[in-house]
């Protein structure tokens, strides 16, 4: 019963152990902090670079050239901006060599809402990353999925960009990574007491890494249908994911039957998959927190209508539900409400779209 | 200048290597006027290049330690390297094809720049027209060879005005963090421009050597115009690198003889020291070289870079549909 936050640590220890990872890097990842959400926490390669985000991504791309895997993050997405040139870079070294080169190397950073993290702790980044092309570009929205995309990552021989929604952190998997403690309370105290580091001094902490955790690994390009319905076809990742499942449970009790897809992997999106379901099901609606113009969801709406066999078994508008178009998020609690999707907004939406007269 | 020349009549370097010095640096210099050349002849949509820098980047690249992989010098390089590259052994034939952005560009396959080079056989990185993020990918490599131990080092080069950018400052700030200093050979080719703009009315700083000094770097600033005093800085400061493991700091004063690039006509400058021209008359009276062995290299090279660029004008440009290719590795095609 892992948090995404165990489940990425675990995935790290076992690229370090089995895959070639060779250095996990950035502000506050080494000891004894771990990383500011412990993702880093007991890692064998992991160590504290300076402030500098330029320097993290530099660097990061001069080990991927001299063939030396790495994990490099940047603390939160709303400080990676200042990149953006080294980003588009990294994207370009196979591309503009002509394949001469290839960049295996993997940048993860905590993304969008839900902590209450003000103007510069709760941006979004699936919009502008979506824009450079030359990534491949997950989102994980659970535990097992976490642990999967970074093994998937660990083993690309492109540049790879893990977002790391920061609201679900800390949620438990309902799924066992193969590997971890049984999934009860017993299991979930023992996996904390194993590799969660103490308060306090650490100096003298190592982890106990759990023995048996395996290659399991998400497929890059792969969407999931977490729930399997009829009248709606709703597309998410990250954070808004599980309320968007959350919704379709809840109006399952109106009789509106409700297929929720997760995305999972951003670039290349399983558009097999996405487009399946609305034929099926011949109403979509994407939902996630970045803000809506230039939105990924807006691309996802053009090839909904741009496919002309899809487009014509529509029996509503595509619709799109995304974060608000604000420089940020703000602090106080109706702000942020009101800011990014919520569940009401979500199930409200759906309402929209299934009673929309065809 | 002829005060300067008597005066560095005797060299400290044997006449063999002096000889093959000049010769690189004619070939380097007969290919960037062949570029400008074809250029100007629109056999190509830009020239930009280092015409001017060759007395300090050929003695640069003859002591490169040339190979793949971390035993290896790693080589993040700007677009007024061209002289490195030729005095490692690079044929001009690429470069001529990238300057006409033809299929057969070894480089780029006609996507890319002229003297933007990538060459993996050589821990030549993809040269980007960004004036500094090389000094933040040299890190890279130079923590992988930190790790790896050995005698490969990492070099990185690129002009006064990009050291106005943050990665110049990571680049000090990383390679000497207490404990974890890089091999890395830190080098500035001050031409004091920036495009049409004077380095002196926007950096107040004398030396830019002396950013090192603030962070325990050794670091020296030298006249890069005078091959001896290039060829054996540079060998002082890449002995340090490879054995010391910790970087180094050398900004070499060089000139530009052609201007920024096409984009201000790329015309010879007379009011700026010429190295090649300088070492001649220094090759000259010391009797290494007579005036006849010059010329007739040059015409020799002259010629030789002709028919190859005539070659190369009947080269096919790239096929559209390949646009997409090697968006990922080893990827034909479009993705998606």
């Amino acid at each position: 019963m892992a948090t995404m936050v165990q489940a990425i640590r675990m995935a790290l220890h076992y690229g370090e152990a089995h895959l070639g990872l060779k250095d996990v890097f950035g502000e506050d990842v080494g000891p004894p902090l771990g990383g500011v959400f412990t993702a880093t926490q007991g890692l064998k390669t992991s160590w504290n670079s300076p402030l500098d985000e330029r320097g993290i991504i530099g660097a990061a791309i001069g080990l991927g050239l001299a063939g030396s895997r790495c994990v490099a993050e940047i603390q939160f997405c709303d400080y990676i901006y200042n990149t953006i040139d080294l980003l588009k870079l990294a994207g370009m070294q196979s591309w503009s060599s002509l394949g001469d080169w290839n960049l295996p190397m993997t940048v993860m950073t905590p993304v969008g809402s839900g902590i209450r993290g003000s103007i510069y702790h709760s941006h979004s980044f699936d919009a502008t990353m979506t824009h450079i092309p030359g990534w491949k570009i997950v989102m994980p929205s659970n535990a097992l999925d976490a642990y999967g995309l970074m093994l998937a990552c660990l083993k690309e021989p492109n540049p790879t960009m893990y977002l790391k929604p920061k609201a679900l952190m800390r949620v438990r998997s309902q799924e066992r990574i193969p590997g971890e403690p049984p999934l009860t309370p017993e299991g979930e105290k023992q996996l904390k007491e194993m590799i969660d580091a103490p308060l306090g001094n650490r100096t003298q902490w190592s982890p106990r890494w759990p023995e048996g955790l395996t290659d399991y690994t998400v497929e890059i390009g792969v969407a999931q249908t977490v729930r399997q319905g009829e009248h709606v076809t709703v597309v998410s990742y990250g954070r808004t994911l599980p309320l968007c499942a959350q919704a379709a449970d809840l109006l399952k009790g109106e009789g509106i039957s409700v297929e929720v897809i997760d995305l999972r992997t951003l670039w290349p999106y399983d558009w097999n998959h996405v487009s399946e379901s609305i034929r099926k099901t011949k109403r979509v609606i994407y939902v996630n927190e970045d803000t809506e113009v230039t939105n990924f969801g807006e691309h996802l709406i053009r090839r909904t209508v741009e496919d002309e066999e899809l487009f014509y078994s529509l029996e509503a508008r595509p619709r799109l539900l995304a974060g608000e178009f604000i420089p940020g998020i703000g602090l106080a609690d109706p702000l942020e409400m009101a800011s990014v999707p919520q569940l009401p907004r979500i199930v409200e939406i759906i309402r929209q779209v299934v009673q929309e007269r065809a | 200048m002829e005060e300067r020349s008597l005066k560095k009549s005797k060299f400290r370097l044997e006449p063999q290597l002096l000889v093959q010095i000049h010769n690189h640096m004619v070939q380097a210099r007969v290919l960037e006027e062949r570029l400008i050349r074809m250029y100007k002849q629109s056999d190509g949509y830009f020239w930009i290049g280092g015409p001017g820098e060759e007395a300090f980047n050929v003695s640069l690249g003859l002591q490169v330690k040339k190979g793949q992989g971390l035993d290896y010098d790693y080589l993040h390089l700007h677009y007024r390297s061209g002289a490195i590259l030729s005095a490692m052994g690079l044929h001009p034939l690429g470069a001529l094809r990238q300057m006409k952005n033809t299929a057969t560009d070894p480089y780029s396959g006609g996507r890319n720049f002229s003297n933007h080079f990538s060459k993996r056989e050589w821990n030549v990185v993809p040269i980007s027209s960004t004036i500094e993020t090389q000094y933040s990918t040299a890190i890279g490599s130079a923590i992988a060879q930190r790790r790896k131990g050995g005698t490969g080092i990492t070099i990185v080069n690129g002009g006064d005005a990009g050291t106005a950018e943050g990665d110049f400052a990571s680049c000090l700030i990383w390679s000497s963090r207490p404990g974890a200093e890089l091999p890395l050979l830190i080098i500035v080719t001050n031409n004091q421009w920036g495009i049409s703009t004077p380095a002196a009315t926007q950096h107040g700083d004398k030396k830019i050597s002396d950013r090192g000094q603030a962070f325990g770097i050794r670091s020296q600033t030298i006249n890069g115009n005078d091959v001896e005093e290039a060829y054996l800085s540079i060998q002082e400061a890449m002995q340090y690198v490879r054995t010391e493991r910790k970087p180094f700091l050398l900004e070499a004063r060089v000139s530009r003889l052609y201007g920024h690039s096409s984009a201000t006509g790329c015309n010879f400058v007379t009011d700026e020291e010429d190295s090649l021209a300088l070492f001649e008359s220094q090759l000259k009276a010391a009797g290494i070289m007579s005036q006849k062995e010059i010329s007739e290299s040059k015409e020799k090279l002259n010629a030789e870079m002709l028919e190859m660029s005539q070659r190369v004008k009947q080269e096919p440009l790239p096929d559209a549909s390949t646009i997409y290719d090697f968006t990922y590795s080893k990827q034909k095609g479009r993705y998606w």
